[in-house]
């Protein structure tokens, strides 16, 4: 009865009631949320994570433009069945400069995060004209105008900036090179300065066509990073223990 | 709004007490299966708390008395499946591929566990079963691109074709005759119809007579007088009618003006030293092992 006569209180007051369920979320979300920025086991010690390139960022871009993470997932779990099939299971420290971070929640197709360097280029282009053309068993669709389309790419070091804005470790040096970067991971040479800030990236053309600059080139360079930053054979399991 | 609790006389259930233009509203009891149910799940999330990682702290969180962890606990998983196989893959460890292939119950093993990594890590290029599709080369066949003998195959899955990761690659390089001007159109077409001419199918035999001299000058080092390849340097044998890049003279003509030049990822690393051993064992019994 007591109580009854207090909510009435609450339901006749419409700011006092949004007010209440604010503070009621909020708690849910402090409890769950805040610590894991604070917590230092959150994000694993471990090396080589860096940020993406210009040109695999531009080609992340395109993975999320087409909706990649609709049927892809980038989240390889701790399960005997996940690790045997993708490799060893992904890192928070591996998506730490992921924002968005394209973990995704369902796999129609196969997971991506070790993708990097498990395809040639050329098979990456043969299945993404055609899917079909090399998993004949595949409902994947084809996504064949991104071998004829040019990449855009003017605003790259924009992104370069946003990106640092929200904490991604872009000097000035990468942001002043972005577009350079970016034309010089797609073709045959002068990578040194690019490599030098970030190591491990792919180079040379990417979609079989050296003389154009292609969205198939940034998606492909993107894709052949993933899960690859970490050099997973020096990582003790006393490291990963969160 | 009148707040007045009183008993409903068709029912005898209590009401609200709330009355909206004369309508009251019963106050039903929940449901005793319902309620007993919420309750159990309250105790159960309290025991949940004591057992397992749950609440958080500014620096860490309360880790429960199981001391269970996911990542321990995958690489238990991991550990128990390896005991099973420990005896056949402790032994699959020690031995040469050869000599895993000369012990037929180890071999049995090997080529089902190759089987099943094939079918996730080289189907998607060579084809369902090594069928080869596209550019990917078949495996079922006994003509080798880089070798199809026991140590050649495992060097081949090893350390891959021409890929940036792995400094042992396979490697070699076709000129592209054409597009940096080593041959004019003319030449490129007699030696295509010479090409063709060493599996017996050169449609222009003059043609292919002048393409002789140009073959043995420009090719032969690599493909050898006759056509017959050469496997260290992954020169594919002409003389045969398997064709990665196509068959016909147009497509022979293309190779020769800007070669394809096939890339394969190194498996060193990627996947354990058994299933390298097991996966060379098992391509090798494809249909064309050397």
């Amino acid at each position: 009865m007591a109580l009854i006569a207090h909510h009435e209180k609450v339901e006749t007051r419409g700011l006092l009631l949004v007010l209440l369920i604010l503070v009621t979320v909020s708690i849910g979300g402090i409890v769950q949320i805040a610590p894991l920025f604070t917590i230092e086991s959150t994000i694993e010690r471990v090396q080589g994570v860096r940020p993406y390139t210009p040109l695999e960022l531009a080609g992340r871009n395109i993975y999320i433009r087409e909706g990649c993470y609709n049927c892809h997932s980038q989240m390889i779990r701790p399960f005997r069945d996940e690790v045997e099939r993708y490799g060893h299971y992904s890192l928070a420290a591996e998506s730490m400069y992921d924002h968005p971070f394209q973990w995704g929640s369902k796999r129609t197709g196969p997971d991506l995060a070790r993708v990097g360097g498990k395809y040639s280029n050329e098979w990456h282009v043969a299945h993404m004209v055609k899917p079909q053309s090399v998993v004949p068993e595949s409902i994947m669709p084809g996504y064949p105008f991104l071998l004829e389309r040019e990449l855009r790419f003017a605003d790259v070091a924009d992104h370069l900036r946003a990106l640092r804005k929200v904490g991604v470790p872009y000097t000035d040096e990468m942001i002043e090179n972005a577009e350079a970067d970016l034309v010089a991971q797609a073709s045959a040479e002068g990578q040194e300065g690019l490599l030098a800030r970030y190591p491990k990236a792919a180079v040379g053309d990417f979609d079989g066509r050296p003389d154009r600059l292609t969205e198939m080139d940034a998606l492909i360079a993107y894709l052949q990073i993933l899960g690859r930053m970490v050099d997973l054979t020096d990582v003790r399991i006393e490291d990963l223990l969160q | 709004m009148p707040t007045k609790v009183e008993k409903d006389s068709l029912t005898g259930t209590e009401t609200t007490g709330h009355e909206w233009d004369g309508i009251k509203e019963l106050n039903t009891p929940l449901p005793k299966w319902w309620l007993y149910t919420f309750y159990a799940t309250i105790v159960f999330s309290v025991i949940w708390w004591i057992l397992y990682p749950a609440w958080p702290s500014l620096t860490g969180y309360t880790p429960g008395i199981l001391g269970s962890n996911q990542r321990l606990e995958v690489q238990q998983r991991l550990a128990e499946a390896r005991a099973k196989q420990q005896v056949w893959l402790d032994k699959i460890a020690a031995k040469s591929p050869a000599e895993i292939k000369a012990d037929p119950e180890l071999a049995r093993f090997a080529l089902v566990g190759g089987a099943a990594a094939f079918g996730t890590n080289c189907a998607p290029c060579h084809g369902v079963g090594g069928a080869g599709q596209g550019f990917f080369p078949a495996l079922v066949d006994d003509d080798w691109i880089w070798g199809g003998t026991l140590e050649a195959i495992e060097t081949t899955i090893r350390h891959g074709i021409r890929n940036a990761d792995d400094p042992e690659a396979r490697t070699s390089a076709m000129p592209a005759f054409g597009a940096d001007g080593i041959l004019d159109r003319g030449q490129i077409r007699d030696v295509a119809q010479f090409v063709l001419g060493l599996s017996g199918s050169a449609a222009d035999k003059a043609a292919a007579e002048r393409g002789a001299p140009l073959y043995a000058e420009n090719c032969a080092s690599c493909h050898g007088e006759a056509g017959e390849g050469n496997p260290d340097l992954g020169a594919p044998n002409l003389k045969d009618s398997i064709w990665l890049y196509g068959g016909t003279a147009e497509k022979i003509e293309a190779q020769i003006w800007r070669p394809r030049l096939g890339v394969m990822p190194p498996w060193q690393g990627r996947l354990p030293e058994e299933t390298i051993k097991m996966l060379t064992v098992y391509v090798h019994a494809l249909g064309g092992g050397q």
